[in-house]
C-alpha cells in the first residue's frame, strides 16, 4: 500500500524511502535535471529539479515524499527560475555548441532547447583550463564541465577507482583528475568504465569516435529531453522503485 | 497595404553564414519582400543603417570597427536582433580568448613557416583587433537573439514572420538549436 502527493494537480503515489524526483520519474512524470542520476544517490548542486513544495521551492531530487504534499514543477515560476540556471552554466563555461562533438546528445544542450534559451544573457565567463589529451583513448575539456559530480560518482561508487574529484572554491571550483602528475594517462580509467558514460555534457569524450553520428539522428534531434528523460528512470515495476547505487551496494 | 518595414543586416566577426541560411527561406524571400525592404546590408549597396525597425547583426565584436558598426545599428534599430552563435556567445572565433592576441598575430604574420618578409599589418585604416571576442550583449542591448550556427532558414523565417506579425517570436523544438 504506497501513499500520494500531488504533483502539478495530479496524484503520485510512492514507496516509503522514495524522493520527490524518484516518485515523479517512476510515476512516468519528468522532472528537469542534470545531476540527478537514477543510479546514483541524488547530489543537489545543478538545483534545476527545483519545484515548489507549500510555498517554497527545494531539490525535488533531495526533497523525501510524504503523503499529502502539494508539488508545484510545471509552472511558468520553476521554469523561469530553471531558464536563469541553465543561462548560468552557459555563461559559466565554454558552450560552443557548434564544434563541440557532444552536440545533439549533450543534457545541458537539451534542456536549454525545452527551455527556450536563446541566448545565456550574462558576461561570459570564458574559462581557461588546458584540455588533457594524456590519454591514449580519453580526452578531458574541462572547460565544459558543470561539476555535476557524476564522474566523480560513478568512478568511486562503481569502478571502485576514484579518478575524479572536485577541487577548488567558489568560481574556481573545477572537476581534476586524482594523480600525483594530475594527468589522465596515469590514472587507470578505461573505455568500459561507468565514468565514461554518465558525463551528461562534453568533457569526457573517448578519442577517434566523435561526430560519428548524423545530425537528425542524434539523441535529442528527433524528441526534446523532456519526452525521453523517463527512458533513464528506473520503473517501479522492474527495480521497487529503488535501484543498487542508492542503496549504496554497487 | 501598411508601409513596409525598413531592415538592416550586418555581419561584424561573422562568417556570412548566417545571412546564406537567410537566403535559405529561397522562394520566400519575394513574400518577405512585400514585408520588408531591407536598409543597410551586404545585399544592398547602402553605407551607412539610416532609420529602421529591424536591424540583424550576425558576428560577435572582435575589432573596434565592429564596435562602431554595432553602435550604428543600435542607434538607429527599434529592434535589434542578435543572430547565429557568434553574436550570441562570441561563437567559434571566441576560442581565441584563452590565447595572447600578440602571440596569435606574431605567429600568423611573423613566424608562421613560409611567410617571406611578414610583418604585423600597422596601418591606421586598418581596425585593431580587440583583447577579447565578445557577444553583442556585452556591448550593447539586444532586443531578440537566434540561435543556431547557422539558424536554420525555417527558423530565420518563423521568427522574422513572427515578429513582423506582432507575436513574440517563438521557434520550438526542431528550429532552436545551437550547432
Amino acid at each position: 500500500m504506497s501513499d500520494t502527493f500531488q504533483l502539478d494537480g495530479k496524484p503520485v503515489s510512492f514507496e516509503k524511502g522514495q524522493t520527490v524526483m524518484q516518485a515523479a520519474l517512476a510515476a512516468g512524470h519528468y522532472i528537469p535535471h542534470l545531476c540527478y542520476h537514477p543510479e546514483f544517490k541524488p547530489h543537489g548542486s545543478c538545483k534545476v529539479c527545483t519545484v515548489k513544495v507549500g510555498g517554497r521551492t527545494t531539490a525535488s531530487c533531495t526533497m523525501p515524499a510524504e503523503a499529502g504534499l502539494n508539488v508545484e514543477s510545471d509552472i511558468d515560476e520553476m521554469n523561469g527560475l530553471r531558464r536563469t540556471l541553465v543561462q548560468m552554466l552557459f555563461a559559466e563555461g565554454n558552450h560552443f555548441c557548434p564544434s563541440c562533438e557532444k552536440s545533439g546528445n549533450c543534457m545541458l544542450q537539451a534542456l536549454g532547447y525545452d527551455l527556450e534559451v536563446h541566448t545565456a544573457g550574462f558576461r561570459h565567463l570564458y574559462p581557461d583550463r588546458p584540455l588533457d589529451a594524456s590519454h591514449p583513448d580519453i580526452l578531458l575539456d574541462f572547460n565544459r564541465c558543470i561539476l555535476c559530480e557524476l564522474c566523480v560518482r560513478a568512478s568511486a561508487e562503481v569502478d571502485g577507482k576514484n579518478v575524479f574529484a572536485l577541487s577548488g572554491r567558489g568560481i574556481t571550483k573545477h572537476l581534476i583528475v586524482n594523480a600525483e602528475s594530475g594527468l589522465l594517462k596515469d590514472t587507470d580509467i578505461a573505455l568500459t568504465d561507468k565514468a565514461m558514460q554518465v558525463c551528461p555534457v562534453g568533457v569526457i569524450l573517448p578519442k577517434r569516435v566523435g561526430f560519428s553520428v548524423p545530425i537528425g539522428q542524434r539523441r535529442y534531434d528527433q524528441r526534446p529531453i523532456s519526452a525521453q528523460a523517463l527512458d533513464d528512470a528506473p520503473r517501479q515495476a522492474d527495480a521497487g522503485g529503488s535501484c543498487a547505487a542508492c542503496e549504496g551496494t554497487p | 497595404m501598411s508601409k513596409k518595414l525598413r531592415v538592416a543586416t550586418t555581419s561584424l566577426a561573422g562568417c556570412f553564414g548566417c545571412h546564406m541560411s537567410l537566403l535559405d527561406i529561397d522562394e520566400r524571400l519575394f513574400p518577405l519582400l512585400d514585408l520588408i525592404e531591407f536598409d543597410r546590408s551586404p545585399l544592398t549597396d547602402i553605407k551607412h543603417c539610416g532609420p529602421c525597425d529591424i536591424g540583424l547583426i550576425e558576428g560577435g565584436i572582435c575589432n573596434a570597427e565592429n564596435v562602431h558598426v554595432l553602435r550604428e545599428f543600435r542607434k538607429n534599430c527599434k529592434i535589434l536582433i542578435a543572430i547565429g552563435s557568434c553574436a550570441i556567445t562570441g561563437g567559434l572565433p571566441a576560442q581565441r580568448n584563452h590565447l595572447d592576441l600578440g602571440s596569435c598575430l606574431t605567429e600568423v604574420y611573423l613566424t608562421e613557416p613560409g611567410l617571406a618578409h611578414g610583418h604585423i599589418p600597422n596601418d591606421p585604416e586598418l581596425p585593431l583587433p580587440l583583447d577579447k571576442v565578445h557577444p553583442l550583449h556585452e556591448v550593447v542591448k539586444i532586443d531578440y537573439f537566434i540561435p543556431g550556427c547557422p539558424p536554420s532558414g525555417d527558423a530565420i523565417w518563423k521568427f522574422l514572420t513572427d515578429l513582423i506579425a506582432g507575436k513574440t517570436p517563438e521557434l520550438g523544438h526542431g528550429l532552436i538549436k545551437y550547432d
